[in-house]
């Protein structure tokens, strides 16, 4: 941890620089933002905190303005209305300082593919004004923090797609920002690749780093985030921990598995008294939300019995995030969406 | 501005450092033109007449020009492939010289274009071709040749930000540039081309470049063409430039 990074402008650095500032802003503060594309409001009025040190994870389907956001938070897109701080830095009028202060590692690995791994974390290195041989020296030192030290040497074209996203994650951290934005991180990675890059960013949150990271998995939300914003064409239609969110559903879900699927229609009739909500099944299992009395599943049982109906196994739980992101948005989260990420 | 100097050179390696990894870019750079001029000076030499000259006396300048011309169609590449990829992202992340993307490319191309030249020029000398002309004019005819292929940069960068991939960028460029520098005199003497057609030729910029290289290289009666080579280059420039610049922004802000 020696390699120094050379700021542009020493005083500038030094009035904005993030982790000396006495104040408690928080590292990420969105006010009313608004960027519209044409007729499309890609991003409709977004409030966002993320205090030092939070994972915030913006969780949402294709188009629903997750990439916007992040696009304007890193500087790229000047929104039409609403304020964006990153540490303290206004996103428009401080742009210039912020750049010096956030990692960007987006869906589409952005890493020069005829360049060396090593190349491309040099070449990021000095366009941040360090010096040829500190640039080197961060490099390599990312390059074994990635487990890449034995591609080093090799075009990145020849990487394969978890280590091309390792490689642009290693060229977010160049510089150690205090912030860092991850758009869609895990997108099209097999599942091991996957875990890799949960345990690195879990890491780099141990390190304190604040981390604002876009996804449409759940369980990628789950596992990361401290808070979760749930987003759905372009505004914030909820936001909170994972399990207070699962707790707005109130209850838990009841799940009958049908020895004979097409005994659905009596079982759905036999349990209906049970919710508030009419049952429904998908693949010869019955659900239902029930607020959480005593006796539920013997009640179950007794109905199911009387009915007449065969079951296989049957069981009470929570909600998860699809049921929470189903019923808040009327639709599913990871559902094949034809609609390109527009923003 | 000592920021832009620097980003502009580290960008201007990393464009180069490409030749090292991509053995076909290289080629075309080298042996590309090699052939073309080896091709046109003994299967064409024979047929066309070149009053006042040996074939190889007049073509060396129009091929050479033609050449250079060309030698931004990396540019081209290589902007299409940065905004597609998303490594502009990248570069607009980081706190450097926004302008040092589009000067690292076209400074980048000064040095490969440079690098043809004097393989070309070699190759000419090789199979006869001989300077009329002093040091000086040589010279000066190396410095025209730089100019009118960076402002040709330009053209090639405004290229790059607008179409949809590299392939597109590379069939594009040819498409628009091979007609200019055939109907001009770089090839053929614009006498021997029907009417409608030796008019164009005569007031194409590659006619007027290319009579501005003959009479540095050759002694051949200038008239206005070496200035008004400087200056159409100048033009070029000035008109795509910005041109560029403003694609650039666009394509950087989606």
């Amino acid at each position: 941890m020696t390699t120094t990074l050379v700021p542009n402008d020493p005083q500038e650095a030094a009035v904005h620089d993030f982790t000396d500032a006495p104040t408690d802003e928080p590292a990420i503060s969105v006010r009313g933002l608004v960027k519209s594309f044409g007729e499309v409001r890609a991003l409709d009025g977004v409030d966002l905190e993320v205090p030092r040190g939070a994972v915030l994870a913006l969780l949402g389907p294709n188009g629903a303005g997750k990439t916007t956001a992040v696009r304007v938070l890193t500087t790229l897109l000047e929104p039409d209305a609403g304020t964006a701080r990153v540490v303290g830095l206004d996103v428009v009028r401080d742009a210039r300082a912020l750049r010096e202060r956030i990692g960007l590692a987006g869906q589409y690995a952005a890493v020069d593919e005829n360049l060396t791994g090593l190349g491309n974390l040099i070449m990021v290195g000095r366009l941040y004004g360090m010096r040829r041989a500190a640039a080197r020296e961060r490099g390599l030192e990312l390059l074994a923090d990635f487990e890449l030290m034995d591609a080093a040497k090799r075009p990145a074209k020849t990487y394969s797609g978890g280590m091309r996203r390792r490689l642009d994650l290693a060229a977010a951290l160049v510089a150690r920002p205090p912030v860092l934005f991850l758009d869609e991180p895990t997108t099209g990675l097999d599942p091991r690749s996957r875990l890799a890059l949960w345990e690195t960013i879990e890491t780099l949150k141990a390190d304190g780093t604040t981390v604002l990271l876009t996804t449409q998995y759940l369980d990628e939300a789950d596992r990361l985030a401290d808070t979760i914003a749930v987003v759905d064409r372009g505004s914030v239609i909820a936001r909170g921990t994972s399990d207070e969110l699962k707790d707005r559903l109130g209850g838990e879900r009841l799940e009958v598995r049908l020895a004979d699927a097409t005994a659905a229609p009596i079982a759905e009739r036999a349990l209906a008294p049970m919710s508030e909500e009419p049952p429904t099944t998908q693949d010869g299992t019955v659900s239902l939300t029930v607020r959480g009395r005593d006796g539920t599943i013997v009640e179950a049982v007794r109905r199911l019995d009387e009915a007449g109906v065969g079951v296989l196994d049957l069981g009470l739980r929570r909600p998860t995030l699809d049921d929470v992101f189903l019923s808040l948005t009327g639709h599913v989260a990871e559902a094949a969406d034809d609609e390109e990420e527009t923003a | 501005m000592s920021r832009l100097v620097s980003d502009t050179l580290v960008l201007s390696e990393r464009n180069l450092s490409r030749l090292r990894t991509a053995p076909d870019l290289l080629i075309a750079f080298t042996v590309q033109p090699v052939m073309f001029v080896l091709l046109f000076a003994f299967v064409f030499g024979g047929a066309i007449q070149t009053p006042g000259y040996d074939y190889i006396d007049f073509l060396i300048p129009g091929i050479i020009v033609q050449n250079i011309a060309f030698g931004g169609f990396v540019t081209a590449l290589g902007l299409n492939e940065d905004v597609t990829k998303g490594l502009i992202d990248r570069f607009r992340t980081l706190p450097m010289a926004r302008a040092a993307v589009l000067a690292g490319r076209t400074l980048a191309d000064v040095v490969t274009n440079l690098l043809s030249l004097l393989i070309l020029l070699a190759t000419a000398l090789i199979i006869g071709f001989s300077f009329d002309a002093g040091a000086g004019e040589i010279v000066a005819g190396i410095g025209l040749l730089m100019l009118f292929g960076y402002a040709f940069s330009w053209v090639f960068a405004l290229l790059g930000l607008m179409v949809s991939s590299p392939e597109s960028a590379n069939s594009l460029g040819f498409l628009a540039v091979f007609p200019l520098t055939f109907i001009s005199s770089a090839f053929v003497p614009v006498e021997s081309m029907p009417g409608g057609l030796a008019w164009f030729a005569e007031i194409n910029p590659f006619t007027i470049v290319v009579d501005a290289m003959r009479a540095l290289w050759l002694d051949a009666p200038a008239g206005n063409a070496v200035w008004g080579a400087v200056v159409w280059s100048l033009v070029i420039m000035a008109i795509f430039a910005p041109l560029a610049v403003r694609r650039y922004r666009l394509a950087a802000a989606r």
